[in-house]
């Protein structure tokens, strides 16, 4: 599958406790799935296994990004490889300004020495900070320190759109977003949507897949996916709850 | 020319031909003073508190003498290099000690009263300037000898005298170069802003090669008048062998406002002393110390800031990044004297540690003899956020430049404060510097 990201297998736990359970999945390139589950299901965990934080434990099972193997990577090479991690919890950065620390994620992917064109940088920048409401004074603040919870998201947004990954997963963006901010945000992953971008996108709420409107919904329980369906799939869960999950899906 | 500065015996014709004999008695009086002073005092030993943490074993005055004046073309080319302060209403510049850059202040200036000119001429033309009592300040905090081998050579260095109510609106500028590898430098400041007038200084203190091997004790003597507001930097950017002693007093008078920044680069040790006095109501003073540590570096901080009027502030940010086995110092008390009520005082003392082999070592005080006061003072040493590493990491960035970038952004938060943004981006090229060197 060349042009996927594919997870095949994958056991990963932190310390001594497994939390990934023979988890597989794949995401074509060009469409959105989205992943659904309970808190503590482990859906946090396979976002940072794949992204390579170094507190989690891999075990077996692989991961390709277009056919390139990413577990065991430093987590830098992972992002430069094309995958995308939008953060549930965004660090606050003190003294770095979201120009400077985009800015620096930009040469990280140039050839080294390659001049930087600031100028298009910038005007790249204020085209996108434009499209997603924020104002352009967000250039000079630190990376997320003071921010909003919304302005938080706005910003991993923000860098998605810049960075331009191959595959995106998405941690529970819609978390600690107004009904404004939920809007605006998906408006701007939606104007990525296209052939050259995969979507992952993890929520516990159905409410932000009435945004962003997914290929194909996925429920997670105990580490593994355990039913698979259409974006209808969504709404059915959203009715019956996840006790419908742990009774007819789970043990099935 | 090339007495050693330090070895005992050193003769008054020695001293005299180094600075060409012809001063006034008030500068022999100095000079006389610091001899016996230097001849008379201890060197600072392992038992004194004052110098605690400090690595006094190597601690060596030897080896050094005073350069002679720089060749024509040195000097025009150190000259050329000099414009560190953008938009400086004048710049002095010296070279080993010797004045090479002496632009003319602004007829409106001059007529104002106000003085900026290096000591040799305030001596011909006005020696009434150098009685000054700022020039008797002890040093407090342990550098009484090296002050004292200040003194011993005291000529080089500049006086700022600017007359109540006058309002500098650029920033004056002074560059000391050191060109000759062992060469000494004794430079003293005199600042004196009067009641209600406005003036920026700052000071670069610059190695002419990378490597040199120099030595430099300098001394700044600022005093701020009633309602004057200051702001001061001294950035020591010295070779890399080189031995820097500051020794600082700032005084301020009733609400009076002042900034002082120390952002230290350069040097193999490199030591601040700086006493800071609120002597008048509402007085407020901002003290801040910048520092990248690099290599076998060692940067010792010790700070006094003495409340001695009611209802005045002072705040104390000192942060150091420090890689490799580099070593950093910060000792600081806050004193508050019996009626000084309504103090506001503070001290924060942060180091970021990105060697495992580095160490920091940080001892904060206080001293409070009044009941009615605000003070606080903090000290942290730590590492990294392994958290902020990852969302760096996770966005691309090489764990190198990760680093780079969290330990800049540490510093930002002192670079902000400084006014003067064009001189902060001086001291930014240069501490950014340091993490490829």
């Amino acid at each position: 599958m060349p042009d996927s990201l594919v997870i095949r297998n994958l056991h990963a736990s932190v310390g001594e406790r497994p939390i990934l359970k023979n988890f597989s999945l794949t995401v074509p390139k060009g469409e959105v799935h989205a992943i659904m589950g309970p808190n503590g299901t482990g859906k946090s965990t396979l976002a940072k296994v794949l992204a390579g934080h170094p507190d989690y434990v891999v075990q077996s099972g692989d991961a390709l990004v277009d056919g390139q193997p990413i577990l065991g990577l430093e987590p830098d090479v992972v992002a430069r490889a094309g995958l995308f991690l939008a953060f549930q919890y965004p660090s606050e950065i003190p003294g770095v300004t979201i120009a400077n620390f985009i800015r620096a994620a930009l040469v990280a992917r140039q050839a080294k020495g390659a001049p930087f064109d600031a100028k298009a940088y910038y005007a790249e920048l204020y085209a996108k900070m434009d499209a997603l409401k924020m104002d352009r004074k967000f250039t000079s603040r630190f990376v997320n320190e003071g921010f909003s919870g919304g302005e938080k998201k706005r910003c991993e947004i923000l860098q998605l759109m810049m960075l331009k990954p191959r595959y995106a997963v998405l941690d529970e963006t819609d978390s600690g977003l107004d009904i404004d901010a939920l809007r605006i945000v998906s408006e701007g992953v939606n104007a990525m949507r296209g052939p050259d971008t995969g979507f992952l996108v993890i929520t516990h709420y159905q409410r932000l897949l009435d945004h962003i409107v997914p290929d194909r919904v996925h429920i997670m329980w105990d580490g593994q996916i355990v039913h698979s369906g259409g974006k209808e799939l969504a709404l059915e869960l959203e009715e019956k709850g996840y006790d419908w999950v742990k009774k007819e899906l789970a043990h099935a | 020319m090339s007495a050693p500065v330090a070895a005992a015996g050193v003769t008054d014709n020695a001293l005299q031909s180094a600075h060409g004999g012809k001063g006034p008695a008030t500068l022999a009086d100095i000079r006389r003073a610091g001899r016996e002073a230097f001849a008379s005092l201890p060197m600072p030993g392992r038992d004194d508190e004052r110098w605690r943490f400090s690595d006094v074993r190597s601690l060596s005055l030897d080896g050094f003498a005073p350069a002679g004046a720089p060749s024509t073309a040195d000097a025009s080319r150190l000259v050329r290099g000099s414009a560190l302060t953008a938009d400086a209403e004048a710049t002095l510049v010296f070279v080993d000690g010797h004045c090479v850059s002496h632009p003319a202040l602004s007829a409106v200036l001059v007529k104002a009263g106000v003085v900026f000119a290096p000591i040799e001429d305030v001596v011909r033309e006005r020696p009434e300037l150098l009685r000054d009592e700022a020039l008797r300040h002890p040093a407090l905090l342990g550098g009484a000898k090296m002050l004292a081998l200040q003194r011993a050579w005291f000529g080089s260095g500049y006086v700022l005298h600017v007359p109540d109510d006058v309002e500098l609106t650029k920033p004056l500028s002074v560059v000391h170069w050191a060109l000759a590898e062992g060469s000494a430098s004794f430079p003293h400041a005199l600042i004196r802003v009067g009641a209600r007038a406005r003036a920026a200084v700052h000071e670069w203190r610059l190695g002419a090669q990378p490597d040199l091997r120099t030595l430099s004790v300098s001394a700044t003597d600022l005093h701020a008048g009633p309602g004057a507001k200051i702001e001061r930097l001294s950035v020591q950017n010295w070779g890399s062998a080189a031995q820097s002693f500051e020794i600082d007093t700032v005084t301020a008078e009733a609400a009076a406002e002042v900034t002082s920044v120390n952002a230290a680069v350069g040097a193999r040790r490199a030591r601040l002393e700086n006493v800071v006095r609120l002597q008048g109501e509402g007085a407020d003073v901002r003290l801040l110390g910048i520092t990248v540590a690099t290599g076998e570096q060692e940067f010792d901080q010790r700070t006094l800031q003495v409340h001695a009027a009611p209802g005045a502030r002072s705040d104390l940010l000192f942060k150091n990044a420090l890689l490799d086995r580099a070593r950093t110092v910060f000792s600081g008390l806050i004193k508050v004297e019996p009626g000084a009520q309504r103090t506001d005082a503070y001290q924060t003392n942060r180091n970021l540690l990105l060697s495992p082999e580095a160490e920091a070592d940080s001892l904060p005080g206080l001293e409070i003899e009044a009941n009615d006061v605000k003070c606080s003072h903090g000290a942290t040493t730590g590492q990294i956020s392994p958290e902020e590493l990852f969302y760096l990491l996770a966005r691309g960035i090489p764990l190198a430049a990760a680093q780079e970038l969290l330990a800049q952004g540490f510093l930002e938060e002192v670079l902000t404060r400084i006014g003067d943004a064009g001189a902060a981006d001086a001291v930014r090229g240069m501490l950014r510097a340091k993490f490829h060197s």
